[in-house]
C-alpha cells in the first residue's frame, strides 16, 4: 500500500501534528519506504492465529475502587504552561 | 582518586564496605570524570551536589552498618526515568522543561539500596533511534574510536549516553529502557554489558511511554556481575504497573559462575542473514565455541517468522507511539505554541516540540491505526507476533535453554553515516534484537572480541522467560573466555 499527499495531510491532521505543503511531498516519500518495507508481512499465513494481547500470560490485576493518592493540585499543574485558578488553562472551546 | 573510576561497580562495593575509599571520595572522583567528558555528550543534566550530598548519607548508612547492596555506587540515569526534581525531558523539546513531582519506581528501588544520582544521560528523542543521533541535545560521541583515526562514531541507541557514559568510566554503571533493542545494541557498540528482562520483571512505572507492550527497564553495565548485581535492584513487582509480574526476585548474583555444563544452546539458522560481516560470523562461532568449551551443547535450531519481526515491530511500536505521545498537547506539561483555537494549539505544538524521526513514527503509527488500515496493519502484525512468540516457544518445548545470537549486524559507524538517507536503513540496526521484544523474552548483550578496526562487537543470548539467571551464568562464561574491553585511548579527557 502507498500514500497520496491528501492521505499524508489527513494523518498528520488525526495526528495533530501541523506539516506545511514542503513537508508533505518529503513525508509521503518517507511513509511510503516504511510501508513498502512493512508489507512484507502479507506474505506470512495468519489464517487461525490469534492476535497477541498479552506478553506474559497473566490475570490483570484487580484493587479496590478507592481515591489512595491525589489532592495536590500545585504539584499536579506546576509544569503547566498555562494554568489559572487549579486548572489548566486552554483557548475557549465551547462557544 | 581518579583511579576509583576504574572500578566495577562488584570491586568498588568491595572497596567501601573495607573502608579502602568513602562513598563521598568515590562520587567526587566520577563529579570530575563527568565534568572532563563534556565532549561525548553523554550527560544531558550533571547533579554533583545532589550526588556529594547522596554520597555522604551513603557514608553515614556505611559508618552504622546499614549499607544497601549499592550503597556510595554513583549511577548515570537514562532520561526516560522520571526523577523527583530533577529534569527529565527524554531529550525531547516538548518537555525540555519538565520536573517530575515523583519517582520511577526503578530508581526509586536503586536509591532505596543506597545508588547515588551522577545526573541525566542522553537518548534518541523518545527513544526512537539506534544511533542517538536523534535527541534534542545532539549526538553521543562513542568513547571508542577506530585504530588510527579520529572520527566520531555513534553509541548507538537509544540508550547511547547511558552506553557511552559506562564505557568512558564517567558513571560506574547506569539504567536503560529497551523498546526494540535499545540496551543491548548501545552494550555492543561499546563493549559494556547490557540486559533487557523479561516483560514484566521490572515496574514500566514512571518511564515515560514508548511502546507499552515491548519497552522494558535494565542495567548497562562494565561487567556481568555488575549487570546482575544493578538488575536485582531495578526489578521486583509493582502494583502501580498492571503488567509487572508478581514474582520474587532471584539472587542473580549467585548465578554468575554458574555452571552452564549441559546446557542446551540454540543456534537459529534463520539469524544468518544476507550481508553479514564475516568478523560478526566469525564472533557468532566463537562464542558458541566458548559454550562448548563451558560443556553446554550447541544445536542449530529454526525460528522460521525470524524475517517478520522487524516489519510487525514498527507497526506494533509505531502504533503504541501514536496513541502514547498524544498526551504531549501544550496543555499539562511542556512547551506551548499558541494558535487561534485548540486544535491549531495542538498541531502547532506537536510539529514544533517534536523531532522529525518522532513526527515520522508518530504519523506511520496513527496510519496504521486508522479506519480502514487497523486490520491490514495492526492486527496482522499482532497475528505475525504471536507466531514468532511460538517459534521461541517450539524452541524451549525441545529442551533449548538459550538461543545464541549476535546483538548487532555490525560494528559502530560514524555520526551522520546512516542518518540521512532512507529510515529503514536505520531500523535494520534492530534485526536481531527486536524479535526479544516481540516475544517478551529476555536478553542479554556481552562483549566477545574486537573488529579489524578496533572496536568491540557484542554476543546475544536470548533466554526463557524470567530465565535470566541463565543468562547471567552463560554470559560469565563470554566474558571469562573473551575477557573485558576497556576503552585504552581517554581521547575525551
Amino acid at each position: 500500500m502507498s500514500v497520496d499527499q491528501a492521505t499524508v495531510r489527513r494523518v498528520a491532521h488525526l495526528a495533530r501534528i501541523a506539516v506545511t505543503e514542503d513537508e508533505v511531498a518529503h513525508l509521503q516519500g518517507e511513509l511510503n519506504a516504511i510501508l513498502a518495507f512493512v508489507d512484507e508481512l502479507g506474505e506470512v499465513d495468519t489464517t487461525d492465529v490469534e492476535p497477541m494481547t498479552s506478553v506474559i500470560p497473566m490475570q490483570l490485576p484487580l484493587r479496590a475502587d478507592v481515591v489512595d493518592d491525589g489532592f495536590y493540585p500545585d504539584r499536579v499543574l506546576a509544569n503547566a504552561p498555562l494554568a489559572e485558578d487549579g486548572f489548566f488553562a486552554v483557548p475557549k472551546v465551547v462557544e | 582518586m581518579s583511579d576509583l573510576t576504574r572500578l566495577t561497580v562488584t570491586a568498588a562495593r568491595e572497596g567501601l564496605a573495607q573502608g579502602h575509599f568513602t562513598a563521598t571520595e568515590l562520587t567526587r572522583a566520577y563529579v570530575e570524570a563527568v565534568e572532563a567528558a563534556g565532549a561525548l555528550n553523554a550527560f544531558v543534566l550533571a547533579t554533583p551536589e545532589r550526588a556529594l550530598d547522596m554520597a555522604r548519607a551513603s557514608d553515614e548508612r556505611i559508618a552504622k552498618g546499614e549499607a544497601g547492596r549499592l550503597e556510595g555506587i554513583p549511577l548515570g540515569i537514562k532520561d526516560m526515568f522520571a526523577t523527583n526534581g530533577v529534569r527529565t525531558t527524554a531529550c525531547s523539546n516538548i518537555i525540555g522543561n519538565f520536573v517530575p513531582p515523583y519517582e520511577s519506581t526503578v530508581t526509586s528501588q536503586l536509591w532505596r539500596d543506597g545508588a547515588v544520582l551522577l545526573g541525566k544521560l542522553n537518548q534518541d528523542e523518545f527513544a526512537m533511534g539506534s544511533s542517538n543521533e536523534s535527541s534534542a541535545f545532539g549526538p553521543v560521541v562513542n568513547p571508542w574510536r577506530r585504530g588510527g583515526s579520529t572520527q566520531p562514531l555513534v553509541p548507538g541507541g537509544s540508550s547511547g549516553g547511558s552506553a557511552a557514559a559506562v564505557a568512558a568510566h564517567i558513571c560506574a554503571a547506569a539504567a536503560g529502557t529497551d523498546t526494540g533493542g535499545s540496551i543491548r545494541q548501545p552494550a555492543a557498540f561499546t563493549g559494556t554489558v547490557g540486559i533487557k528482562p523479561t516483560y514484566g520483571r521490572c515496574s514500566r512505572w514512571g518511564i515515560i511511554a514508548y511502546a507499552s507492550s515491548l519497552d522494558q527497564a535494565g542495567p548497562i553495565a562494565r561487567s556481568v556481575n555488575d549487570a546482575a548485581l544493578l538488575l536485582g535492584s531495578m526489578a521486583g513487582h509493582d502494583p502501580k504497573d498492571s503488567t509487572s509480574a508478581n514474582l520474587a526476585v532471584p539472587d542473580y548474583e549467585a548465578a554468575v559462575g554458574a555452571s552452564v555444563k549441559g546446557k542446551r544452546i540454540g543456534i537459529p539458522r534463520e539469524y544468518r542473514v544476507e550481508g553479514m560481516s564475516s568478523e560478526i560470523v566469525s564472533l557468532w562461532d566463537k562464542g558458541a565455541q566458548m559454550l562448548r568449551d563451558a560443556g553446554a551443547e550447541v544445536v542449530e535450531i529454526s525460528l522460521p517468522h525470524t524475517k517478520y519481526a522487524l516489519p510487525a515491530y514498527y507497526i506494533v511500536a509505531l502504533a503504541e507511539a501514536s496513541s502514547n505521545l498524544a498526551r504531549y498537547d501544550g496543555v499539562r506539561y511542556g512547551e506551548r505554541v499558541p494558535g487561534r483555537d485548540i486544535a491549531e494549539l495542538y498541531e502547532k505544538t506537536r510539529a514544533s516540540g517534536f523531532g522529525a524521526e518522532v513526527r515520522r513514527r508518530i504519523m506511520i503509527g496513527t496510519y496504521v491505526l486508522s479506519a480502514g488500515y487497523y486490520d491490514a496493519y495492526y492486527l496482522k502484525a499482532q497475528k505475525v507476533r504471536t507466531l514468532i512468540k511460538r517459534d521461541f516457544e517450539n524452541a524451549f518445548a525441545e529442551g533449548i535453554d538459550a538461543v545464541l545470537a549476535p546483538a548487532t549486524p555490525s560494528a559502530a559507524f560514524g555520526i551522520g553515516e546512516k542518518s540521512s538517507g532512507d529510515p529503514v536503513e536505520m531500523y535494520l540496526q534492530d534485526v536481531f534484537t527486536v524479535t526479544l521484544n516481540m516475544a517478551g523474552l529476555p536478553g542479554i548483550a556481552v562483549p566477545a572480541g574486537l573488529s579489524s578496526e578496533g572496536l568491540p562487537l557484542g554476543l546475544q543470548l536470548i533466554g526463557r522467560p524470567f530465565g535470566e539467571e541463565s543468562l547471567f551464568s552463560l554470559a560469565q562464561v563470554i566474558e571469562d573466555a573473551a575477557g573485558r574491553f576497556d576503552v585504552t585511548d581517554k581521547w575525551w579527557r
